[in-house]
């Protein structure tokens, strides 16, 4: 068993090498220029009427980018960029984290089959995977002392799911002309 | 070529890393120890959180190259007259201050000082919307500590929760978690004002029925929390309702503050309390403990 994986490692590695050697480092600063821009995106005030309805941004770069690149970008990167929403968040320190860490793994389960989709069904995932997000968010933050006594809390799912064919297809556009992979 | 197997799903790690977030939140949960990593992780934040604000920035500055010249005609009309009202305002309270101080002479009672304050200004607010925290630009390098009252030109806004180099945040009273002990200006009646979490509403609790509070008292800090200096105007009293069925009244308030549009605000540098968390600034606070 393990001899095999060591094997299939070397052949993917050898693979992938003059890939790698030209753009490897750079997808790494565009990778992470995306998660920058979902940041910002997250912290963006709106006006008051709106405070709910603000799509999650770093969930769904997440999810993107496991589905397109599950070799490079893993629960462990996605547990990082949690950790960094919940310094700009505010809120209790790991619980992005948790719950990145939960969809991340959950998208790493079913990309395969993800990639498939069509966008309008891929949208059903990410609903489904971004309830996830907000149901572990806002279960843990109510440890805090902020409890949610209604269902609002789930309002960024429905949004974001409306808005993934556009991110989708804007990743896909950045990630293919940076030749990311 | 790419890999189509590979070596089955990170199970080890993802349980590894779960534990770890799990411990993180323990520990934020039961103490101060995580203080340290938070602020160092918001040092790499604090760009983010100044590019977010680039845009509410610029529209500020055009808005003040493109005004019109009459609405600045006008502004500047309201504001002298503004000016004229608080200078006369000021020459009583010279008079009053004196007649405080012998009074309070005569009572023996220890002098009160003023509170140096220091200008902030508002670079973000918390996008979750259960946690009323707004973030300003003045951190542990300007002399910010944990629980600094901030305020505004309307009265209290909130206090210092988090302070990072360049950055802190600050909860504001109508957070959930937040309560704030307050007397009543015509009285003198002590309550304690709650935060509901939502937008422009405080709680009174624990007046019982016979207490003398009216719709429009006025509610200014207490000070025994021991953070917020004496006598800042909290909040408007908006509603009193008396239900037989229940022990106390049930009192709502209207913060006086400008809670949501507020750009620039004060930071109470009270003195006791900076000596008290350390001194930042050693000189600085004897020379204004001499001058007061």
């Amino acid at each position: 068993m393990a001899l095999r994986l060591v094997t299939i490692d070397n052949v993917s590695l050898a693979g992938r090498m003059p890939i790698m050697n030209q753009h490897s480092s750079g997808g790494l600063m565009i990778i992470l220029g995306t998660f920058i821009v979902a940041l910002m995106l997250s912290q963006i005030p709106l006006p008051r009427i709106m405070e709910w309805w603000r799509p999650e941004f770093v969930a769904m770069f997440v999810i993107y980018w496991i589905m397109a690149l599950p070799q490079r970008f893993g629960v462990g990167s996605a547990w990082i960029i949690g950790l960094l929403l919940d310094v700009l968040k505010g809120s209790v320190l790991g619980i992005n984290a948790i719950a990145l860490t939960i969809i991340a793994y959950g998208t790493l389960l079913m990309h395969k089959r993800l990639r498939m989709f069509p966008l309008w069904q891929q949208a059903f995932v990410i609903f489904a995977l971004i309830v996830l997000n907000q149901l572990i968010f806002y279960w843990l933050q109510a440890l805090a002392g902020t409890k949610a006594d209604d269902l609002h809390f789930l309002i960024p799912a429905v949004v974001s799911a409306l808005l993934w064919p556009w991110v989708f297809v804007l990743l896909r556009g950045i990630r293919r002309t940076f030749k990311i992979s | 070529m790419k890999p189509i197997f590979r070596g089955g799903l990170p199970r080890l790690s993802f349980f590894l890393l779960i534990l770890g977030a799990l411990s993180l939140v323990i520990a934020d949960l039961r103490g101060d120890s995580t203080r340290n990593i938070r602020s160092a992780i918001s040092i790499i934040l604090t760009p983010v959180q100044w590019l977010v604000d680039i845009p509410t920035g610029v529209a500020d500055d055009i808005s003040t190259v493109l005004v019109d010249r009459t609405a600045l005609i006008k502004d500047n009309n309201q504001l002298r007259s503004n000016s004229i009202q608080l200078e006369k305002k000021v020459q009583q309270m010279m008079m009053l201050r004196a007649e405080n101080v012998r009074l309070r002479d005569l009572l023996n009672a220890s002098a009160r000082v003023d509170d140096q304050v220091q200008l902030a200004e508002l670079i973000g607010v918390n996008p979750d919307p259960f946690q009323h925290q707004i973030i300003l630009d003045k951190g542990s390098e300007d002399g910010v500590f944990v629980g600094q009252p901030v305020l505004d030109a309307g009265g209290v806004m909130g206090q210092v929760v988090e302070v990072a180099l360049y950055t802190n945040r600050t909860m504001l009273v109508t957070d959930g978690r937040h309560a704030l002990p307050v007397e009543v200006v015509r009285n003198g009646m002590r309550a304690i004002a709650l935060g509901k979490g939502s937008h422009g509403e405080l709680d009174i609790t624990h007046v019982t029925d016979n207490a003398d509070i009216r719709v429009g008292d006025l509610l200014v800090t207490s000070a025994l929390g021991g953070r917020f200096p004496y006598g800042y105007p909290l909040a408007k009293i908006v509603s009193v309702k008396r239900d037989p069925s229940r022990k106390f009244m049930i009192v709502k308030a209207k913060p006086a503050a400008r809670l949501d549009n507020s750009r620039y605000v004060l930071m109470v540098g009270n003195s006791a309390s900076e000596q008290s968390t350390g001194t930042q600034q050693p000189a600085a606070n004897g020379a204004a403990a001499g001058d007061n």
